[in-house]
């Protein structure tokens, strides 16, 4: 009975649609790219982030990975440049920059 | 199967919670409101005195106890809940969320007058007036009714092929409160006929999450509702089988509706609840001076058995059709509407008579049937027309 | 409804009158009838009149009405007869049984022309004198056994004492009295039949 949410989309006929619409799988989420309904950007400067860790948990899109205590770079496929880790960063280690894609030349090698 | 009955004499509310304290059921948030107060407060009485483990919440409003039902049910646990008139009001908002997230709760309504002018006495507004919430609705006659239904009422709703809530109506005081003989079954038997509840899916089940009723977008939500309606279509076929299953058990066997003398009636009352006993009462004192009377009793309301209603009514020549509430619409009561658009769709034209009796707890006597069935007569051999949606039992300036 | 016998109680919200329909009820389902015991609820709250009614036959009942014609009607509360037409569409051919300790000549003025028997006790008496309170429904109850001949009188009182027995398990020194205030009643109905 478990969905495969990837098999489920605005051409499926009703037959096919789970009970109640429930979804009878978890973290679903992930498997939309909603990064893409961004108009802003935020990039993360490795220089200035002493990698306080206050920008990770704030996150509303679960966006900024932790690993081995540090963050990584922004998971962009769901990032919805809210910018709310931008307003919390005491470093200003976070930049807004404008559009759906960040700077090629700014992205940080995860 | 052999039948084993044990003879009894109890309330209506008594017989309900019978049922109850046999299924046992998880989980029964609660809020009492008059004439249903006594279930549970007798569910209570029973969990105190260790003879079940159901999780009693009591909630702050009828709004709660429906709320904490939805996510109990979602949970895993068989959840079920009672209430009266404005409590199921109250209720309005999460009764379609039960029945479009798919859950099969089930809530024992004794039906109570909606206000105003405040009352507490029965009709049927309350349940008719959430006819259309999606939950599958089953009326009794008696204490007896209301208790067999109870039991059937967890195999309808937790059916696979359903998966709808079920509400089992009976009439407020009426019945609710009035001591009459049943026939109770053994607590084995109950407890294996209802089963144990195993969801497939369920909240708390590690390992294996599952979102309940996510925000759906145009391009779903039209769909969930056809498949919704699709599963209260499949109800049809279920109810049947646990009716028959209930057959063996008990050697009751109930259907969408009981035919009382219809097979050669050619003058039916169409009604619903406690007033079906008086009409029947009524029609065996007619059949004794050789009218021709007979009484559909329809049990299930939801879904609606409008073929078999029809099938039923075909060879007579005139059917009162009894609304216990004023549906406001300017035509007649829900009763009216839908057994007449039923007949009219099935090429079954035979004269139909509206009538709303028993508002706010008006009695209803087998006077009144004689009364309806003689203005059936006259409107057949005579060609006398009755007004729509006629009152009965209500003064009038011309009356007196 | 030809052989089912209808009875209609008067009383007064938290006599009892509702109590005493269903004590009946319960003693008439012992004997293996089928029985109907309910109230009709009027303004809730204590003092305002209130019906109950009873129906008891061989047959299954199934008729969900009122009762407007009654074989038996009994009232709890004698200032009723002053305020509520008791004997409406009460058989002749039946009785009235009435809470009083005057005796019948004496309240059938107040009965609206009744021409039927009218049969009184002094329940108030009755049970002041052997539970030392006034519980009226008791010997109320025995009466309507006695007069409307529903059981037999053996069988109504081995009944009540099953009854009793279970529901003052925890106070057996009652029991004593209430069978005694039974057997008063009974006895005094019995008489003026």
């Amino acid at each position: 009975m478990r969905t495969d949410v990837k098999k489920i989309n605005e051409q499926t006929p009703y037959e096919d649609l789970t009970e109640g619409l429930i979804m009878f799988a978890g973290a679903t989420a992930k498997k939309f790219n909603t990064g893409e309904w961004r108009t802003n950007t935020p990039v993360f400067d490795q220089e200035k982030c002493r990698q306080c860790l206050l920008c990770a948990p704030v996150c509303p899109d679960g966006c900024i990975p932790v690993k081995d205590d540090k963050r990584l770079d922004f998971d962009y496929d769901h990032c919805k440049g809210c910018g709310i880790c931008y307003k919390n960063c005491p470093f200003g280690a976070i930049e807004m920059v404008e559009g759906v894609e960040p700077p090629a030349d700014r992205r940080t090698e995860a | 199967m052999s039948v084993t009955s044990i003879r009894e004499r109890m309330s209506g509310n008594e017989a309900v919670a019978e049922a109850i304290r046999q299924v046992n059921p998880d989980v029964m948030p609660a809020f009492p409101i008059t004439p249903s107060t006594e279930i549970p407060q007798m569910v209570s009485s029973f969990i105190a005195g260790g003879k079940i483990d159901t999780e009693f919440i009591p909630v702050e409003s009828e709004h709660s106890a429906m709320s904490a039902a939805i996510g109990s049910e979602a949970a895993g646990a068989r959840t079920m809940t009672a209430t009266s008139s404005a409590g199921l009001a109250l209720m309005w908002e999460e009764l379609l969320l039960a029945a479009s997230n798919r859950l099969p709760i089930v809530l024992t309504l004794v039906n109570r007058t909606l206000s105003g002018p405040i009352n507490i006495n029965c009709d049927h507004s309350d349940g008719m007036g959430a006819r259309d919430t999606g939950w599958i609705q089953i009326y009794a006659e008696n204490n007896q009714e209301a208790y067999d239904n109870y039991i059937q009422a967890f195999p309808i709703a937790e059916d696979k092929r359903v998966h709808l809530p079920v509400m089992i109506c009976q009439d407020g005081f009426i019945t609710s409160h009035a001591v009459e003989n049943i026939l109770l079954l053994p607590d084995e038997q109950v407890k294996e006929f209802v089963g144990t509840y195993e969801p497939e899916e369920y909240l708390l089940q590690p390992g294996k999450p599952i979102a309940v009723g996510p925000y759906s977008i145009s391009a779903y939500a039209m769909e969930a509702k056809k498949a919704q309606a699709v599963a209260m279509e499949n109800a049809r076929e279920v109810i049947k089988e646990v009716a028959d299953r209930f057959a063996q058990m008990s050697g009751r066997q109930y259907g969408f509706f009981e035919s009382y003398r219809l097979e050669d009636a050619e003058y039916v009352m169409l009604i619903m609840g406690s007033a079906a006993g008086t009409a029947k009462q009524a029609v065996d004192e007619l059949r004794e001076s050789g009218v021709k009377a007979g009484v559909l009793k329809l049990r299930v309301f939801r879904p609606f058995p409008e073929k078999e209603i029809a099938e039923a009514l075909k060879n007579a020549k005139a059917v009162a059709i009894m609304d216990r509430v004023e549906s406001y619409n300017g035509n007649c009561g829900p009763l009216g509407s839908e057994v007449t658009a039923g007949l009219f769709r099935n090429k079954v034209f035979i004269d139909t008579v509206c009538y709303t009796y028993g508002l706010a707890g008006r009695d209803f006597t087998t006077d009144n049937v004689k009364e309806i069935f003689g203005e059936l007569q006259g409107l057949v051999c005579e060609g006398k027309q009755v007004p729509h949606n006629r009152y009965i039992g209500l003064r009038t300036r011309e009356e007196q | 409804m030809n052989n089912t016998l209808e009875i209609r109680w008067h009383g007064r919200g938290g006599q009892g009158a509702k109590t005493a329909a269903l004590l009946l009820a319960d003693v008439a389902f012992m004997t293996g009838k089928n029985v109907q015991g309910f109230p009709e609820y009027g303004p809730e709250r204590m003092g305002a009149p209130i019906t109950a009614f009873n129906r008891i036959s061989q047959d299954p009942i199934r008729v969900h009405s009122n009762i407007y014609e009654p074989d038996f009607v009994a009232v709890v509360d004698e200032t009723l007869l002053a305020s509520v037409n008791v004997t409406d569409g009460l058989s002749e051919q039946g009785a009235i049984i009435i809470n009083t300790p005057k005796s019948a000549e004496e309240v059938r003025g107040q009965l609206r022309g009744y021409q039927g028997k009218v049969i009184t006790i002094d329940a108030r008496g009755i049970s002041e004198h052997t539970l030392g309170k006034n519980f009226p429904n008791t010997p109320m109850l025995a009466a309507v056994v006695a007069v409307t001949g529903v059981m037999k009188k053996d069988d109504f009182f081995k009944q009540m004492k099953d009854s009793f027995a279970h529901k003052f398990a925890k106070k057996p020194q009652v029991i004593d009295g209430n069978m005694k205030a039974l057997e008063m009643a009974y006895m005094v109905a019995e008489k003026a039949i």
